[in-house]
């Protein structure tokens, strides 16, 4: 059993190394607006925070992770660049396995940077990489802008790739409408009924609810407008598909996402970026020859990355969640930002796991 | 020590549970005025009824302090995480059919599957500048069926009654809710969704695997199971 001064001591001790690194300590409060994480993350968040609420502030949530407050008082009073590092609990709501903790430290190391994203991408990677050397533990990589870019530049129309863009982070919905832009899935009878009939198609029912008829009408017309544009092509398609699946050491999977780009040109410039990132860590020592890289990683952790995406695991207990993990989330920082936005890149470790790792070893 | 049986106290479901078991040899009544939670039962010796209502029979299960308890599977499932390793399920009673559903309005004539659904859900938030809004009262089942069919840009709204109302009442835009034979539903105008069942419940006895069994316990137990079993 982990003692909690002792995870205590640990967090304190790699706050002070984050600080030598250049970060500035930063706290934020326990308590978070839970309109803001909502809006951001949608009803998922409520299986993973607490929820409180009194008369005054409405509903707050106890803080499930620093990456949206430590945005938030950055976008307020932060000077350019800046280098910040945090280190404290954090609380997780827990439904389905007793054996997860639902309160834990973390130490965080987040960097907000106008240029020199690959630099800064190599930079946070290689200190966490410090912090856990000699842990038995796995790193895997990903950069979730090469599948943004893929889709981004689909020969499709605007709202099919707005759609599809939505859906990023969720694997299956963006896989079923996938299928149905690729005319894959057969159409459902409701469906093709409703592209059937020509015109107003309101009948007989009752118009209730604030989704008034206008909203309806707007949208079938929408379906109708689909329906006329020929589905993905099939090299297209192909290409997409063959690039969620990429898993290879980097030298590899550059190179087999290389290929790929025959079919999709428009991942060429997020791979320059890629190249670059993989140059700025070989240079600070990074074994980038041998470091996993996963096209499809990062997809499902609900953090909203959108660039490259890290996390440490322990090979020997794929039960335990990573030890350390993070990524680049630009697009964060434009929703919290209010018309702001910086590119931003960070990670968090878990003092506790690293601790039980160890205990374990001797 | 007695094996604890937990009953709904009132209505229907308690008729039908009582029913239930006297079709299987076990008398079991109300004593005392209507007014008192009390209960006897005859045909197994060393059993005692404990009435109380349906939506608290799944955490007495799982606080052990009854050892079987009748009450439907949306309330098992809803209430208790990992439901299967706290509570086991001994016999689906057959009667309290109820399926959880999504509805939406009958005139939402372009929204009949989940994938529909997440599409009207993104633009009503980008016209109303808030997440489309489900009454329900199971959260926890409604928001798990969603997360898992990856369906964005909804909120659930709590609905402890008249949920069917709450369209029209505009404070919630659809709803998800048990339905028996889904008269209701159409009765405020709403359809189901195709592809939206969420859950199918039914009323079940339930054994819980968490209540401390004595050799009382353990033989009231077994004299049940022999009755439930012969009846099969």
């Amino acid at each position: 059993m982990t003692l909690r001064s002792d995870i205590q001591a640990r967090a304190a001790q790699l706050r002070v190394r984050f600080e030598a690194a250049g970060a500035q300590v930063v706290d934020t409060p326990l308590l978070q607006r839970a309109g803001t994480l909502l809006d951001l993350y949608g009803e998922d968040i409520r299986a993973r925070a607490y929820v409180t609420t009194d008369a005054l502030r409405g509903e707050q949530m106890l803080r499930p992770d620093f990456t949206v407050p430590v945005v938030e008082a950055h976008m307020r009073h932060g000077a350019e660049p800046a280098r910040y590092t945090y280190s404290g609990e954090v609380f997780r709501r827990q439904e389905i396995d007793p054996d997860r903790p639902n309160e834990y430290l973390q130490v965080g190391y987040e960097v907000f940077e106008r240029d020199g994203a690959a630099a800064a991408d190599a930079e946070v990677f290689s200190l966490f990489a410090l912090q856990v050397r000699g842990l038995p533990l796995r790193a895997a990589t990903g950069d979730i802008g090469i599948l943004m870019a893929a889709v981004e530049g689909l020969n499709t129309t605007e709202k099919r790739k707005a759609a599809l863009m939505r859906h990023i982070w969720r694997p299956r919905r963006f896989r079923s409408l996938l299928d149905r832009f690729a005319g894959r899935s057969p159409v459902p009878e409701s469906r093709r009924k409703l592209l059937e009939t020509e015109g107003d198609l309101t009948g007989s029912a009752v118009e209730i609810g604030k989704r008034r008829a206008a909203e309806v009408q707007a949208r079938v017309e929408a379906l109708r407008e689909d329906a006329k544009h020929p589905p993905i092509a099939e090299n297209e398609l192909l290409a997409l598909e063959a690039l969620m699946a990429v898993r290879e050491t980097v030298p590899f999977a550059t190179e087999q996402m290389r290929d790929i780009a025959v079919d999709l040109p428009q991942i060429n410039p997020a791979l320059d970026r890629l190249d670059a990132r993989t140059a700025a860590m070989k240079a600070r020592g990074v074994d980038v020859d041998n470091l996993d890289f996963e096209a499809s990683y990062g997809r499902t952790s609900m953090e909203y990355y959108d660039g490259f995406v890290f996390g440490f695991y322990a090979e020997a207990r794929p039960d335990l969640p990573p030890v350390a993990s993070g990524g680049r989330y630009d697009a964060l920082t434009r929703q919290l930002g209010e018309g702001e936005e910086i590119p931003a890149v960070g990670g968090v470790l878990r003092p506790d796991l690293m601790l039980q790792l160890e205990e374990a070893r001797k | 020590m007695t094996l604890k049986l937990g009953v709904p106290s009132k209505g229907r479901l308690m008729e039908k549970t009582f029913d239930w078991f006297a079709k299987r040899g076990v008398t079991l009544s109300r004593t005392g005025s209507d007014r008192e939670y009390a209960g006897a039962v005859e045909g197994v010796s060393n059993m005692e009824l404990v009435l109380l209502s349906a939506g608290e029979v799944p955490r007495e299960l799982a606080a052990g302090r009854i050892h079987l308890g009748v009450t439907g599977t949306d309330l098992v499932q809803e209430k208790l995480p990992r439901f299967e390793q706290q509570v086991e399920d001994l016999a689906e009673m057959g009667f309290g059919h109820a399926d959880l559903i999504l509805a939406v309005p009958q005139f939402w004539i372009d929204v009949d599957t989940l994938d529909d659904l997440d599409a009207a859900a993104s633009a009503f938030r980008a016209a109303h500048g808030h997440r489309l809004r489900i009454a329900t009262k199971y959260h926890r089942l409604v928001r798990e069926f969603l997360t898992d069919a990856g369906v964005a840009d909804y909120q659930l709204v709590d609905s402890q009654g008249a949920t069917e109302g709450t369209v029209k009442n505009e404070t919630a835009e659809m709803v998800a809710d048990i339905t028996s034979t889904g008269e209701t539903l159409r009765a405020n105008h709403l359809k189901l969704l195709n592809d939206g069942l969420v859950l199918k419940s039914q009323a079940t006895l339930w054994r819980s695997r968490v209540a401390k069994y004595g050799t009382d316990e353990k033989a009231a137990l077994n004299t049940l199971l022999d009755l439930l079993e012969h009846r099969k």
